[in-house]
């Protein structure tokens, strides 16, 4: 039996249960992070423009390891479905996986409800684009360049062709926030996004764009166990330096 | 029936995690995972049917490349008649010519735009935000690409022997093991916000 992960997915479910049970006195305060600073902004004025907000959620099934990249960016969906439920223009939200498109459209649907627009929710604005990671980017190119999109999010697990999402939406003069659990992804996207996102700031979207308990408790779990794993990196270092390990 | 969702979530997501660490659940955990793999593939049913639906409306408004749509839905029609009507299953050499000459190729294309639109993201990158990581980032592209090349007269010696290797196995090794485990705790905290059901990303709720 793994005892070391399970004591640390342990650790991690008490801290943060502890967190989200008890109230903070002053609100929570995070590095700033200008890309998210300027999503938050670009959002805003989409719903004055009356221009659609666009997010691709990646390519990756539920199922796979990554799935956790996808769930990241369904958080981030609920909060622009919230935000943008008034619009003139709906939300897009596409993916290049069928069960996270069905997630999709549940995650907007959810957020349509819960501002009390649920009438003007489209089952279309939640969309499959493709099967594969190059037909999936391939059909969500002609959304960025014909419905009007001012601001786009590519926030999951996405492959190089993240890139040619990136390409479209400066052709188009619309802002895109890039973020990607993938290494060579997050590479493309430095070089082609208008703000790109790195490492785990992609599980920090949802939390700056509308902090809640639930995603600020996750942010500072995310920090202990990070500290965490930076002592022990050092201890064992160390170890290793004067011979025990 | 919101609870009962959720409940089953719940039980089905520990049920699932625990069943990695021990092994009394592994058969348990088996079968739900035998269950979501099925829910995946009617959802990618469902999912072309939302393919077709979105298509269909993009022609019937006769919307800015309806065209494209319209011939989306043709060959998405035809394939499956091809495919199902006549019996021919994934491996009939008909079925495959379908893959190794239309979408092989087609997605080859997109490789190759690709290559040159990573170029011209990467000249705009400078122009875009001038800082030290973006110079740092070009610099390190161009090295490896001058240490990768082949030339004539063989590689840059000194930087095929030590600097590519140097680059590759210290500075990006250790960047990637770092941004790797910043995402293994976003997914792991992420996972337990669906556990504790905080965030319900199902149900309409």
């Amino acid at each position: 039996m793994n005892l070391l992960g399970l004591g640390l997915i342990g650790f991690a479910a008490v801290l943060l249960l502890a967190l989200l049970l008890i109230k903070r006195k002053a609100p929570p305060s995070w590095r700033v992070l200008p890309a998210l600073a300027k999503l938050s902004r670009a959002v805003d004025l989409s719903v004055e423009d009356g221009t659609r907000l666009f997010v691709a959620l990646g390519r990756t099934s539920l199922l796979t390891p990554r799935g956790g990249a996808a769930l990241a960016g369904l958080a981030l969906l609920r909060r622009i479905a919230e935000h943008a439920s008034l619009s003139d223009r709906p939300p897009v939200a596409v993916a290049g996986e069928s069960s996270l498109a069905l997630l999709a459209q549940d995650t907007l649907q959810a957020g349509y409800k819960s501002m009390g627009a649920g009438d003007l929710y489209q089952p279309t604005s939640g969309r499959l684009s493709g099967m594969t990671p190059f037909s999936s980017a391939a059909g969500a190119m002609p959304i960025l360049q014909d419905e009007n999109v001012s601001a786009g999010m590519l926030v999951g697990d996405f492959g190089v062709e993240a890139a040619l999402l990136a390409d479209a939406a400066e052709r188009q003069g619309a802002f895109l926030l890039g973020a990607s659990a993938d290494l060579s992804s997050q590479a493309a996207l430095f070089a082609s996004a208008q703000e790109p996102l790195i490492g785990e700031e992609l599980f920090a979207t949802s939390a700056y764009l509308d902090p809640g308990t639930s995603h600020s408790a996750s942010l500072s779990v995310q920090d202990v166990l990070r500290w965490l794993i930076v002592l022990a990196l050092l201890v064992g270092a160390v170890l290793k330096l004067i011979g025990l390990i | 029936m919101r609870y009962l969702a959720v409940a089953i979530a719940v039980v089905t997501g520990v049920i699932v995690l625990l069943g990695y660490f021990l092994p009394a659940l592994a058969g348990v955990q088996g079968t739900l995972l035998n269950w979501a793999i099925i829910l995946a593939g009617v959802a990618a049913l469902v999912g072309v049917f939302n393919l077709i639906s979105v298509h269909w409306d993009k022609v019937r408004r006769r919307e800015k490349g309806s065209v494209y749509s319209a011939l989306l839905l043709i060959t998405l029609v035809a394939t499956f008649f091809f495919g199902i009507a006549l019996h021919l299953g994934p491996d009939d050499p008909n079925m495959r010519l379908l893959v190794t000459a239309v979408i092989v190729p087609a997605e080859a294309t997109l490789m190759a735009l690709l290559a040159v639109t990573l170029l011209y993201a990467s000249i705009r990158l400078l122009r875009r935000r001038t800082d030290v990581m973006s110079i740092v980032f070009l610099m390190t592209a161009v090295l490896m690409l001058a240490a990768s090349v082949t030339l004539s007269f063989g590689g840059i010696s000194p930087l095929n022997d030590i600097v590519r290797p140097w680059i590759q196995q210290v500075l990006a090794l250790g960047g990637a093991r770092g941004i790797l485990i910043g995402v293994a705790l976003g997914t792991l905290t992420t996972g337990l916000r669906i556990l504790f059901g905080v965030d319900r990303p199902y149900g309409g709720s």
